[in-house]
């Protein structure tokens, strides 16, 4: 909402002295939002000029530039060398004999922008033919203003050439843009900001004058224009229409232009002179928020009537679409049958007023919000009427309004009203609440008295009423007309702070007693990270999105249930409308976009959500009201509903994983750093894990880990992976990769870690070398020898493989460490070798093992 | 070098009587020629040959073999005699000894000298994303002064993110909001666009008091530009217990802001949500130029930056959670994690929090 400051001043009294800023912050102190400061930082001349000549030249880049003559009166080049104003100009979108805006030397432009005479193009430029953005007055700078389109050709009739074209166009004075919050739709007026502004300042006696009281308003006749309003289908139970004014004025003069001042002030708030029919109609909108429609009255038939669309029914609107309509669709019709106009939101084109129009129905109606939130949304058409009515108009002023248009449509354009005035009016009023006027002190922390409560209420156009009886806290309010979003007690509480003051509400910090820190699972989730990123892993937070074909090129067999994931209705691109089932997905993108940019060895992990829908699964949630809580069935439904999101953590690494340099050579990364990556995050969280050889995707089969618990839970995979998949995905060779379920990991780890006792006795060391198959694992034979090596072992490990001719084919040789320590004394020569030596005729029963 | 000398049998006792390898003489000569040595021993092999000679052979080594001949009235001063010249010479030995292996030590500390600013980093370190240490700085915060973390999930149901928060299907706060629907649309699934359902599933899942802090991810159907991203980061505060005032709400709000942004005064304005009433908007001191400058590039010249909504939890909401509006109150306040990292740290372009590039969370090591 665009608020010029000298219209806000004939509303309302404004502090003495108070400029754009000063009246910004008492309207934000009200609770406003000020979106920006317009205009009235423009200094120096800025005059209209008539273009004269122009020489168009083609410069090197391409670029036309118009070196120009304009008529600027008498100002500039005129009175020092007797010349026109000679100015080059880059834009092209005007003629000679065009009026334009010209701003001349000493000027200062928005943004503190000082014209002189300077070069440019090789001649001198003394000054500058303005487009929009450069005068603060819009975006646009496809073009310079030609004034015959920006204004409309009845505006710059009465134009001259060195006319001062700051009050032309409204620059001179300040205007306010504010946003207004959906709760707030009287404040899409004048008459709103101002009481407002009023509220802001005390709300002093007089100070304030509503526009929305017209004393020259007749009372409603039967002679008026037939209207009926019919909803066979009100939404929620509310009609659509509920208040209907119609008056009628004839005999206007369709050339009668709209007054400068009321042009000017439709500019200074955003809209764009018309005719002055539809200028009337924006300015009375705009002054007490009340949306007219101006019909042609000579293409209505002789009734009007308000009605729900039929279906397959079709209307033109005024920006020229043709439109198919939908039952729940609000229609102002010819006589029950032509659609005119999609109620509140935007009239057709068979009624709309013309150049030719003379006589003119004007409509000031009250239309359900409902009705209108969803035929805008429905429609995707967004006008000034639909924004007022779905946020809610005042229903009591149509009458006012439409009075204040008949006036205007007199006055400006010759027109005689009729004596007949159509008020259909099926409003209700609106009932008492009974406030506690010590609600609002107690939500709100500070002690305000009962009768500050019932002033400020009083202020605001509330009815108070003070039974005087118990409970004697309780007063009866009736919200003004305007106000439909004050309801309940909060509603009058916030009334009553935001006038008092938000800046009185003290500030208490709050004293909980008894928080419990983190949960497992977040302490889970910082030990992971901070874990892997001591391993030299980076975190990154890729989006969840995926393209449909991921199951194809991470390789997933057809079966594969990651396959099964949750589509988006309207994704941001059709090449993601899929959310990931794995964090790999996507880890693999922010992966690819480092190596683009020249990274070369590159380890990322993620951490996050993926969202694993049961195949078949119909996710349907339900929407129960919200009048109570719902019941625990339809809690678990809504539960069931929402698909398993579990949290995974992956890390991909590329490159070298040991660095090169004066050092030496780097170590490539390969899979052994995903499994240790995989080590990394069980350790941390002391799980024990698992590994065995997996073939899952998108893992190069032979180089795939299972990683399971002991209860052979899967906790995930890690490896290298599949060279198909880092092909389809230009990943560099050998690129690898593990994926964990970090709720797995979660719930392995809940419970404390019990300590198992150590032993202080000296180690005894034997080494053992064995050869066997090539196929057996060595995770298997290092588990059979530490089984078989007896209770005092303490650790084995594989410190050796050889493969050669001394071996044979299709054999290793692999060499173990295994380390003895008995609780309580030394361990004897013959006791480790007797240990050993069960170990190793464990191997040979179980692998064919022989010791070398 | 004096050779073996026989002990003369007929002269028991005095000292005078004494043979001449054990004189005091004899003893000073050699010591003197002991230190002479050792002071000669230009490195540690020289003073062990010096050593041989002087102390383990030599003169007092030989004046000491003859104590033994000696008639058991002579020997207790001999042996003194011997013994004194023998911890004179080893003394000596000892203080050259420490000499060359102070002198040796120096040396080779000077020889293993390195270049120390050579580059080291076989194994850099990773670092953590800026936004998920500024969600846990954020978190700690509140953790430390007794509220806790509640969660939920990404994918959500409609009912959470919106009926239950007072967004009634025709709400026009629904319209502000770009929501992505989860296929097929009128299944009630949405990807959550705020973290407030984590206050529904609290209030349905906890008995007041609750004070909780929520985190998290949160989408809207916005084209990722240098200001806007689809995927963003929201933390939320809930608080409902008995008492609870729009006085409490500041008090939480002005300590967050102490912790997050230093010392900084705060202001409030009435503002609008559909899931409180009254609502408030709070806007907090610049932090950098505490309104001094008018050209202040964090705060554009006013002063004051702008944090967040919040307000008293609508009775309609603790209603539809099944909290009774009549004995407890309850206020929120949510806040943008990248608008955080935006104001401390200079991040001035979205792209950069989600790109994932290397260099721009290696900038923060673990720390933000």
């Amino acid at each position: 909402m665009r608020v010029p400051l000298s219209w806000l001043g004939e509303l309302v009294d404004l502090a003495p002295g108070a400029r754009g800023a000063e009246v910004a912050a008492s309207l934000v102190s009200v609770g406003l939002e000020e979106e920006a400061l317009h205009g009235g930082d423009i200094t120096g001349p800025l005059v209209v000029g008539r273009v004269l000549t122009f020489e168009e030249q083609i410069q090197k880049n391409g670029k036309p530039i118009r070196f120009c003559t304009v008529d600027v009166g008498h100002h500039g080049q005129r009175v020092t060398d007797g010349i026109p104003q000679e100015i080059v100009c880059g834009a092209t979108n005007f003629e000679v004999g065009d009026l334009v805006v010209v701003v001349l030397p000493g000027a200062v432009l928005p943004g503190g922008f000082a014209i002189s005479a300077r070069k440019t193009y090789g001649r001198v430029s003394n000054g500058m033919i303005c487009a929009e953005d450069e005068l603060g007055l819009g975006e646009d700078h496809t073009g310079i203003i030609v004034l015959r389109d920006y204004l409309g050709e009845a505006a710059v009739a009465g134009v001259a050439p060195g006319d001062d074209a700051l009050a032309l166009l409204g620059l001179g004075e300040q205007v306010l843009e504010l946003n207004i919050t959906p709760d707030r739709g009287y404040c899409f007026s004048m008459r709103g900001i101002a009481r407002e502004y009023w509220h802001s300042q005390g709300s002093p006696a007089g100070a304030f004058r509503d526009p929305g009281v017209v004393p020259s308003n007749p009372p409603a006749n039967l002679d008026g224009y037939a209207v009926h309003l019919t909803d066979a289908t009100p939404i929620d139970g509310s009609p659509g229409c509920d208040r209907y004014v119609a008056r009628i004025v004839r005999g206007i003069d369709p050339s009668a232009p709209s007054p400068g001042w009321m042009r000017s002030r439709l500019t200074q708030a955003g809209m764009r002179p018309i005719s002055l029919a539809v200028d009337v109609t924006n300015y009375v909108m705009l002054l007490v928020g009340q949306p007219l429609h101006a019909f042609d009255l000579d293409t209505l038939s002789g009734s009007i009537k308000v009605r729900r669309a039929r279906a397959g029914e079709r209307l033109t609107t005024l920006d020229g679409v043709d439109r198919e309509l939908s039952p729940e669709d609000l229609l102002i019709t010819d006589g029950g049958q032509i659609p005119l106009a999609l109620a509140g939101v935007m009239g057709g084109a068979t009624s709309e007023v013309t150049e030719s129009t003379t006589n003119v129905l004007v409509e000031a109606a009250h239309f359900d919000p409902v009705t209108i939130a969803r035929t805008s949304r429905r429609h995707r058409l967004v006008s000034e009427a639909s924004k007022r009515f779905e946020r809610g108009v005042d229903p009591r002023v149509a009458d006012d309004a439409a009075q204040l248009a008949v006036d205007l449509l007199v006055e400006f354009g010759g027109g005689t009203v009729d004596p007949g005035v159509t008020d259909v009016d099926t409003t209700s009023s609106r009932t008492a609440y009974p406030l506690d006027v010590t609600l609002p002190g107690r939500l709100v922390g500070v002690d305000y008295s009962r009768d500050k409560v019932v002033q400020i209420l009083t202020d605001l156009g509330c009815t108070v009423e003070d039974p005087g009886v118990a409970p004697l806290e309780v007063v009866f309010v009736t919200p003004p007309s305007w106000r439909p979003d004050l309801v309940d007690g909060p509603d009058y509480a916030e009334e009553v702070a935001r006038v008092d003051g938000y800046d009185r509400i003290p500030s208490i910090l709050p004293t909980p007693t008894d928080g419990r820190g983190l949960t497992h699972a977040q302490l889970v989730r910082r030990i992971v990270a901070n874990a892997l990123v001591g391993r030299g892993y980076t975190e990154v937070l890729s989006y969840p999105f995926v393209s449909a074909d991921f199951g194809d090129i991470l390789g997933m067999t057809a079966d594969d249930p990651r396959r099964s994931a949750v589509r988006l209705a309207n994704p941001l691109s059709d090449q993601a409308p899929l959310m990931r089932t794995s964090v790999l997905d996507t880890l693999l993108d922010s992966l690819r976009r480092n190596i683009s940019r020249g990274q070369r060895d590159v380890a990322l992990f993620e951490l996050g959500m993926v969202t694993r829908p049961l195949p078949g699964a119909s996710h349907t949630a339900p929407v129960p009201g919200v009048d109570r809580r719902p019941d625990d069935a339809t809690i678990a439904s809504i539960d069931a509903a929402v698909p398993s999101q579990p949290r995974h953590a992956a890390v991909v690494l590329t490159g070298d994983a040991d660095r090169a340099g004066w050092w030496g050579a780097g170590r490539a990364a390969d899979w052994t750093d995903a499994l240790d990556a995989v080590r990394t995050v069980a350790g941390a969280l002391a799980v024990p894990v698992a590994v065995s050889a997996g073939d899952a995707a998108p893992w190069h089969p032979g180089r795939c880990a299972a990683i399971t618990l002991a209860d052979g839970t899967l906790v995930g995979y890690a490896g290298e992976l599949h060279p198909k998949v880092l092909d389809r995905l230009g990943l560099p060779a050998r690129t690898c990769a593990a994926e964990l379920d970090i709720d797995v990991l979660t719930t392995a780890s809940a419970e404390p870690t019990r300590l198992k006792g150590f032993s202080t006795q000296p180690v005894a060391l034997t080494d053992v070398a064995l050869t066997l198959a090539e196929d057996v694992a060595a995770g298997d034979l290092q588990s059979v020898l530490r089984e078989a090596a007896g209770e005092f072992v303490e650790w084995v490990t594989l410190f050796d493989v050889y493969r050669g001719e001394q071996v044979g084919a299709d054999k290793k040789s692999m060499a173990f460490r295994l380390a003895f320590r008995a609780p309580d004394r030394t361990l004897t020569t013959d006791e480790v070798s007797g240990f050993r030596d069960a170990a190793v005729a464990a191997a040979a029963a179980r692998f064919g093992a022989v010791q070398r | 070098m004096s050779g073996p000398t026989t002990p003369d049998a007929a002269t028991p006792g005095q000292g005078a009587d004494l043979p001449a390898a054990l004189s005091e003489e004899a003893l000073a000569a050699a010591l003197e020629q002991a230190q002479v040595a050792f002071a000669a021993a230009a490195d540690l092999e020289a003073l062990k040959a010096a050593r041989l000679a002087h102390v383990d052979k030599g003169a007092i080594a030989g004046a000491r073999r003859e104590i033994g001949a000696l008639p058991p009235a002579a020997k207790a001063e001999a042996g003194k005699r011997v013994g004194a010249a023998l911890d004179a010479v080893r003394a000596a030995y000892t203080a050259r000894e420490e000499a060359l292996q102070a002198a040796r030590d120096e040396r080779i500390l000077v020889q293993e000298r390195v270049d120390v600013t050579m580059p080291t980093g076989r194994r850099p370190l990773g670092s953590r994303h800026p936004i998920e240490l500024t969600q846990e700085r954020l978190v700690d915060i509140f953790v430390g002064m007794g509220w806790e973390v509640a969660e939920g999930p990404e994918v959500e149901s409609e009912w959470m993110n919106f009926d239950a928060l007072n967004l009634g299907k025709d709400h026009p706060a629904r319209q502000m909001q770009d929501t992505f629907f989860v296929d097929p649309p009128d299944g009630g699934l949405v990807l959550r666009t705020q973290t407030s359902p984590i206050q529904i599933r609290t209030m349905l899942t906890r008995e007041p008091p609750i004070y909780v802090v929520a985190p998290g991810k949160v989408f809207r159907t916005d084209d990722l530009d240098a200001t806007h991203t689809p995927v963003f980061h929201q933390i939320e505060l809930l608080a409902v217990d008995k008492g609870l005032t729009m006085g409490h709400l500041r008090g939480a709000i002005d300590h967050f802001v102490r912790a997050m942004f230093g010392d900084v005064k705060t202001r409030v304005r009435a503002s609008y949500f559909p899931f409180t009433e009254p609502s408030m908007e709070t806007d907090f001191q610049c932090f950098v130029c505490r309104g001094a400058d008018d050209s202040c590039r964090l705060c554009g010249g006013s002063g004051w930056i702008e944090l967040g909504g919040s307000g008293m939890v609508n009775r309609k909401v603790l209603t539809a959670c099944g909290i009774d509006p009549d004995v407890y109150t309850g206020f929120a306040f949510g806040f943008g994690i990248e608008r955080a990292l935006q104001l401390r740290n200079g991040v001035s372009d979205m792209r950069d929090m989600v790109e994932g590039d290397v260099r721009f969370s290696g900038q923060f090591g673990m720390a933000v």
